[in-house]
């Protein structure tokens, strides 16, 4: 099973690569960029079957290691 | 006295750290990170600066789960002493021994020069030979060193007089210009600029020396009165 975990930084977090990452977009020429937030997407394959088993194992995994709670949210998606 | 000095994959101030902790008297041990057990009859722990498992997932992410860093908590929960510099402070924040975390620099930029630090509390074994409000010049080189937490944990490391280092310029971003925090118990000491790389003149400044002699002077009667 695959399994998509996106982390990003919580809401009211600075994110300074983001900042510049609208800038630069700026820069290019894009208006209206209002906005723009960095994050991470990690892909898991696993070789549990079962979906709710599996975003129970991913949940402990982002809450140990993938995810820093203290600035990040994440959320999971089972691609299958 | 004796030190352990942690190396990870990608941790390059190791050796600096270990000569650091010698030339203030100690007996020093370098430990691997694969290690599960710290040597025995050990009063302090450094984590060295550096960029451990290539910064990989987040600064001092992966290091903060090696097998070693499981004893690390360990003696930090007995009571031991533990030193985390750069690299070592990101890691001692992933491993939960102290709050918050480091983020990249406001300024996106890599920081590498001496920087004026205000010790802002000479209570601890790792500042007491400061006088209180004293001025030290420790070099500083790094990417993500932009202290973030909550705002009740800020008040807290505030009320409970934990910061032990602020920025008298701010070169990061970072809350309250902290540079380095002190856990609850005080024993665990993590800052960003690199005492290690200033225990000389010959090197620019000597003002991190006081920081290990302190560490020596305090540590030392404990081993006698044992």
């Amino acid at each position: 099973m695959r399994v998509r975990v996106q982390v990003m930084l919580k809401e009211g977090v600075l994110d300074p690569q983001g900042e510049a990452v609208r800038h630069a977009l700026g820069a290019l020429g894009f208006e209206g960029v209002a906005g723009v937030r960095q994050g991470k997407l990690i892909e898991i394959d696993l070789a549990a079957t079962d979906r709710a088993a599996a975003e129970v194992e991913v949940r402990a995994m982002c809450d140990r290691l993938l995810a820093n709670t203290v600035i990040e949210t994440y959320r999971i998606e089972l691609v299958e | 006295m004796k030190a352990a000095v942690i190396t990870f994959p990608g941790s390059n101030c190791d050796r600096d750290l270990a000569v650091a902790f010698a030339a203030a008297g100690f007996e020093v041990v370098r430990v691997w990170h694969k290690d599960s057990d710290l040597p025995s009859g050990l009063d302090v722990v450094g984590i060295p600066g550096g960029f451990s498992f290539g910064d990989y997932l987040r600064c001092g992410a992966i290091a903060a789960r090696a097998p070693i860093m499981a004893a690390v908590v360990r003696f930090a929960e007995a009571g031991g002493h533990v030193l985390g510099i750069c690299n070592g402070f990101q890691v001692l924040c992933e491993a939960g021994l102290l709050p918050g975390v480091l983020m990249r620099n406001a300024a996106l930029r890599f920081v590498c020069r001496p920087a004026r630090l205000q010790v802002a509390t000479t209570d601890s074994a790792f500042t007491h030979l400061w006088r209180p409000g004293a001025e030290a010049v420790i070099p500083i080189a790094h990417h993500d060193g932009n202290y973030r937490a909550d705002a009740e944990t800020l008040a807290r490391l505030a009320d409970e007089d934990r910061i032990a280092f602020r920025y008298a310029e701010n070169p990061n971003g970072s809350a309250a210009d902290i540079a380095g925090i002190l856990s609850q118990n005080r024993r665990v000491l993590g800052l960003m600029p690199h005492p290690e790389r200033a225990i000389d003149a010959a090197l620019g400044s000597g003002d991190g020396a006081f920081l290990f002699r302190g560490l020596a002077a305090a540590l030392a009667p404990a081993e006698t009165g044992a």
